[in-house]
């Protein structure tokens, strides 16, 4: 076991218990740090006149793919230059920094950390894991739309979480597929069944797919719950109020059931990258993913890359909801320099930073109203006015709902969905038995 | 230069008390022996009580309760392991696969390394060079076998779909949840039976040749030698195959955690306790659940053979 990626985790706490060692030391700021701690409870920004101002705040990031990590560096490095704070950034493998964010959060956490907005948020900050930030949002709050705003408050009604960008959920395709083969966008799930059946006739496949990670379905069932019983009561779904054995969940699995054949085959044993391959090499039509999608895409050939919303199920919710998980930031419970940190946060939240952050990035829209959009490629520039178009927006599954459930329940469920789709009342019935038992212990 | 004093010392009151039998022994300790022995039996002891012993008896203490690592604890009874066995659907699939795991590692891969042992034991030509392949995989680990089978395996891109020419209608090895768990037996067994090999091969090299020369000239023919003769002679290796094969099945992870987190008919046991407890899930109390199931499970086999090895001995 030891050489297995569960065990990566594990350095985690380390690193970070080191470096703040090392920055307490190199800093040798540790009356600052008291005099930061005091200013947290009476929640006041302290910085300024002091003269004594900490101006060292550490940064756990699980920005840990390369372009995405040399972003936040540059980011960080303008920080230092208009701010004159430093920061020392603690890059965690992405998935890693999530499977151990309860003990990274109790141990030695660092002072401000990537997280997700929704009930994730809210779970952590409900736990007393993370430092309500009100005083931050009086400086950013102008610059962020309600749903924002709505996205970053805890259960408490206290402002959690600076938002950093987003991407929305849709069907991607290539223009110059749908253009020599004469399709056209579908508005409902009549007309998209009919296009499936078509591209299917036509030897592609119609929509790309891939589930071995296990969260890439819930994208699907999102979409398909929010376009048939609407955003109210999928979000009443996923904070467990409403039960899975209504029928109204067994309809979006059997509409789901007749989709399936216009799947990709074989799943359960492809990640989202090859089936985005599938995209790219004009072997799959459709693909319903979240804008990332363009990750994949040469810079050639992502002009061609183009998206439309998932078509209309039930006329009374139309195609109202967007599904646009948001990304940001959240300060720690245990931040050793709190001041800082909501310096930290304050920039973040500002156009600027989001813009240094958008130039390597070719999927993803800033937060702030004020973002720059005139660097955003095509796909970008729709993203942006697809979400504030929406009239609801949806985090994901996964960020939506309890992560317990989510990753021991719902997975295998929806995997089993993927195999054998036959047998849907025993599945959900069973789903809704784990559900009722895990949001009733509250973990 | 301090010692002959003391031993003295020691020594001569010896002889003058001899009251209680459990005082005399302690006597002919020195003053120094007693440090001594404090301070190298005690700290063993102390490490396998705090590591060991203290760590199980928390983990059986929490499986009756529900923690999620931050609030309180709750305690809730026999819940736990009442919906482990009842509603948690990949329990029963990762008691299946694991001993599905012991079957196949026992009744193949172990029967294979012995197999493949005694033809390399026979002096063949090029022995060295298969010995060094049918190692090769051992030295890899499980987490490396798993990325080399998922080049093999894959439906898309992997070498086997081609080799078998199933271009256009590939076999989903991995995503296939009904098939998925063989393929990667399939590896694990590649592995272990190189592993079972080397252990035979060692034990075979120590096996006097007067013995199987004494067989031949009684009229034994190659078969009976060896299951007569050779193979009782093994019985130290066979213990200790038999035991690392166990332990092999019951703490399987790293193949299918690399392959698929353990998901989709590849659960086990130890991957349904990460899952529960390493995850952002932080269900800790629900995963002590599951890994006391795999501690009672482990110590049955371990009772069960080693009380058969004790009949045997006094036999």
């Amino acid at each position: 076991m030891s050489r297995s990626p569960a065990d990566r985790p594990g350095g985690l706490p380390m690193t970070s218990r080191r470096s703040i060692l090392r920055g307490a030391l190199a800093g040798a700021s540790a009356f600052a740090v008291p005099a930061a701690l005091a200013a947290c409870g009476k929640s006041d920004t302290g910085s300024g006149s002091g003269g004594s101002t900490n101006k060292n705040v550490t940064f756990g990031s699980n920005y840990s793919d390369d372009v995405p990590k040399k972003a936040i560096a540059d980011v960080m490095a303008k920080m230092q230059s208009d701010k004159g704070y430093t920061v020392k950034v603690n890059t965690v493998d992405h998935n890693s920094f999530q499977e151990n964010i309860t003990r990274y959060l109790q141990g030695s956490p660092d002072d401000v950390f990537t997280w997700f907005a929704g009930f994730r948020m809210q779970y952590f900050a409900a736990q007393g894991l993370a430092t309500p930030i009100d005083d931050v949002w009086q400086t950013i709050g102008a610059n962020y739309s309600d749903a924002f705003k709505k996205a970053s408050t805890g259960q408490d009604g206290k402002m959690y979480f600076v938002p950093f960008y987003n991407y929305p959920w849709a069907l991607f395709y290539r223009k110059s597929v749908f253009e020599a083969k004469g399709y056209q966008i579908p508005k409902t799930i009549d007309e998209f069944k009919t296009l499936c059946a078509k591209i299917k006739t036509d030897g592609m496949v119609p929509i790309g797919f891939a589930d071995k990670d296990g969260w890439p379905a819930f994208g699907t069932f999102d979409q398909l719950n929010m376009r048939m019983n609407g955003y109210d009561f999928h979000v009443a779904l996923m904070a467990g109020k409403q039960s899975w054995t209504d029928p109204k969940v067994k309809n979006v699995f059997d509409l789901w059931a007749g989709l399936l054949p216009y799947h990709q085959p074989g799943s359960l044993g492809r990640t989202w990258q090859d089936a985005a391959q599938g995209l790219v090499s004009k072997q799959s039509a459709m693909y319903l993913l979240g804008s990332f999608v363009a990750q994949q895409f040469q810079p050639a050939d992502l002009p061609d890359l183009d998206f439309f919303a998932f078509p209309e199920v039930d006329s009374q919710y139309g195609q109202d909801a967007v599904e646009a998980p948001i990304d940001g930031f959240m300060v720690s419970h245990k931040a050793k320099n709190v001041a800082g940190a909501k310096e930290l946060l304050k920039f973040l939240g500002s156009a600027d930073a989001q813009n240094v952050y958008l130039k390597s990035d070719p999927s993803d829209v800033g937060a702030n109203k004020q973002a720059d959009a005139s660097g955003y490629n095509a796909i970008q520039k729709k993203a942006a006015t697809f979400i504030g178009g929406a009239k609801q927006i949806s985090q994901f599954l996964d960020r939506d709902s309890n992560p317990t459930f989510a990753s021991t329940v719902a997975i295998p469920a929806f995997q089993q969905f993927i195999n054998t789709p036959g047998d849907i009342d025993s599945l959900l019935k069973n789903v809704d038995a784990q559900a009722k038992s895990i949001y009733a212990a509250g973990n | 230069m301090t010692s002959p004093p003391i031993t003295a010392q020691a020594q001569t009151p010896a002889p003058q008390t001899t009251p209680v039998r459990g005082r005399r022994r302690l006597r002919r300790l020195s003053r120094r022996d007693i440090p001594v022995l404090v301070v190298l039996l005690g700290i063993p002891v102390l490490l396998d009580l705090a590591l060991i012993w203290a760590t199980t008896v928390a983990s059986i203490g929490l499986s009756f309760t529900s923690y999620n690592g931050v609030t309180a604890i709750k305690w809730v009874g026999l819940r736990n392991y009442e919906q482990i066995f009842t509603i948690y659907l990949p329990f029963w699939t990762a008691v299946r696969n694991n001993l599905l795991w012991l079957g196949v590692l026992g009744l193949v891969a172990t029967p294979l390394g012995l197999f493949f042992a005694v033809l390399l034991d026979k002096q063949i030509r090029f022995t060295r060079v298969y010995q060094s392949i049918f190692y090769m995989p051992v030295v890899l680990s499980l987490a490396v076998v798993g990325f080399i089978a998922q080049l093999i395996y894959s439906r898309d891109y992997g070498v086997l779909n081609s080799l078998l020419g199933r271009g256009s209608h590939p076999i989903d090895w991995l995503g296939d949840s009904k098939i998925n768990i063989w393929a990667v037996l399939v590896a694990a067994v590649w592995r272990h039976a190189g592993y079972v090999m080397i252990l035979y091969l060692a034990g075979l090299k120590a096996v006097d040749p007067a013995l199987k020369e004494a067989a031949v000239i009684d009229g034994a023919n190659e078969r009976q030698t060896f299951f007569r003769v050779v193979f009782p002679t093994l019985r130290p290796i066979n213990i200790i195959v038999v035991v690392i094969t166990v332990i092999e099945a019951l703490r399987a992870f790293d193949i299918v955690y690399a392959i698929n987190s353990g998901r989709n008919g590849l659960e086990l046991l130890s991957v349904l306790v990460t899952a529960n407890i390493v995850g952002e899930a932080s269900r800790i109390g629900f995963g002590s659940a599951i890994a006391v199931i795999l501690l009672a499970t482990s110590i049955g086999f371990v009772i069960a053979y080693l009380t058969q090895i004790i009949r045997e001995d006094r036999q």
